[in-house]
């Protein structure tokens, strides 16, 4: 099995690097086209904003979008922002992968931002929550998504508007929160992406 | 609904914590990465590394210490101590911290927020101010605490979130240490200024203190170090006594 982590950000990888190694998965830091193809499951990180993210994908843009109903996807925070259409982040609108229909926008400005610190994931039917304990996740965050289809909704949060936390279509999986860094929960998140990925 | 956070706070000086934890099974009680797996295991919601080491070698070892703990735990952790660059804070944070806190180097070159922010993002650019209290105002200070910058804390926090900054870590000089209470004035006057989380530091002695700081003071986070390493109270404890007094904090 390959799991590739797209590599998109000068920021901290070692986290959810270490957070699959942990359940016994070697994951790949890269963004070249052979290793997309290869790969069993992509996973988008967390890390850096949408436009500078969205810039050093534009040259795997169409090669995402050609495999993105063969392989799985994970999305983390910025990572699951960017299967959607487009975000206001930064001075224009810019482009995402498009993978799912709707935007992302900012919290709203009756809230400190960012949205810093453990909050509680209520559980739509998610497969990612499958045995997980308290539901408390960690999030780092100041843009949200607008999933046209709410049936793709499957956890939700509040932090001054009620906002999707967990995202499930078919191969296409992304929490708002941060698994890697969230304990024991987290854990169980990473293994019920994999056990999905192994089938 | 966001929950409160708990944070222990380690000092670390040539690799090794400098006021140890005293805890009973610990081995080597001086090592940090063995006490941040502990706070890890009991429930901390993050942790924060203080580097106080002074040599030239620092930055080297630092970033190895950043490696080893980051391999350990399974919650987000920020370091603080010296940073002074962008290089800095990207080797900081790519050897696996989710977050730098920057100090003097913020008050000797405001624009460093402001480019750290544009590389990084704001969630892992923590700006910390040293206030201590005058008559009419709080002064913040650098260098540990050590050297006097005339800046009005109140007037300071509102420039470093304009300038980007994700989070205030917020010290009272007067009250660290102390175990005396958190300065409750200082902290919720400026988490009412600002938009970003504040992160109470300086003065926790009793349950109460923390409660104290949680509510009255408005802190969104509350950092500890001697009453959790001291052993007088467990994180475990902490968040109990908040939870019966209807704080909401992280279940453990």
């Amino acid at each position: 099995m390959k799991f590739t982590i797209l590599d998109y950000s000068v920021g901290n990888l070692f986290s959810i690097t270490n957070a699959f190694r942990k359940e016994g998965i070697d994951t790949v830091i890269s963004s070249s086209i052979r290793d997309l193809y290869e790969s069993d499951a992509i996973i988008l990180p967390g890390v850096g904003s949408f436009p500078a993210a969205m810039k050093k994908i534009k040259d795997i843009k169409k090669i995402l979008i050609e495999i993105k109903k063969e392989k799985y996807f994970l999305g983390v925070c910025l990572g699951l922002q960017l299967f959607f259409e487009n975000s206001t982040e930064g001075r224009t609108l810019t482009q995402g992968l498009g993978f799912l229909e709707g935007r992302v926008d900012e919290l709203p400005d009756n809230v400190k931002k960012p949205h810093m610190g453990w909050n509680k994931v209520n559980d739509k039917g998610s497969i990612l929550l499958e045995d997980v304990d308290f539901s408390y996740f960690y999030f780092a965050h100041s843009y949200i998504v607008f999933p046209k289809d709410k049936e793709i909704i499957r956890g939700s949060t509040y932090y001054g508007v009620e906002f999707p936390s967990i995202i499930e279509k078919d191969n296409i999986f992304g929490t708002q929160f941060h698994p890697e860094k969230s304990g024991r929960d987290g854990r169980k998140v990473i293994k019920n992406f994999i056990r999905k990925v192994r089938g | 609904m966001l929950a409160k956070r708990i944070i222990p706070c380690l000092d670390i000086k040539d690799n090794r914590v400098v006021k140890g934890i005293h805890f009973r099974d610990l081995k080597d009680a001086g090592d940090p990465v063995a006490q941040a797996s502990i706070y890890d295991e009991e429930g901390a919601d993050e942790l924060v590394f203080l580097d106080i080491t002074a040599s030239k070698q620092k930055r080297k070892t630092l970033i190895e210490l950043v490696r080893r703990i980051a391999d350990v735990l399974t919650i987000p952790f920020t370091v603080g101590g010296g940073i002074k660059s962008i290089d800095d804070i990207y080797d900081i944070l790519k050897a696996g911290a989710d977050k730098v806190s920057i100090n003097t180097s913020a008050v000797k070159n405001p624009k460093l927020i402001e480019k750290a922010v544009f590389e990084f993002g704001r969630q892992c650019i923590v700006v910390s101010i040293d206030a201590l209290k005058k008559n009419e105002w709080y002064e913040v200070y650098i260098y540990g605490g050590t050297k006097p910058t005339r800046l009005d804390a109140y007037e300071w926090s509102k420039k470093v979130v304009e300038l980007g900054a994700g989070e205030i870590l917020l010290t009272s000089i007067d009250a660290d240490g102390a175990q005396k209470g958190y300065d409750i004035e200082l902290t919720k006057n400026i988490s009412s200024i600002v938009n970003v989380p504040v992160i109470a530091s300086g003065g926790a002695g009793t349950l109460k203190h923390i409660y104290d700081v949680l509510t009255i003071g408005k802190a969104d986070a509350a950092l500890m170090a001697s009453i959790l390493h001291y052993g007088k109270y467990s994180i475990r404890e902490i968040k109990e006594y908040l939870l019966s007094r209807g704080i909401n904090v992280r279940p453990i």
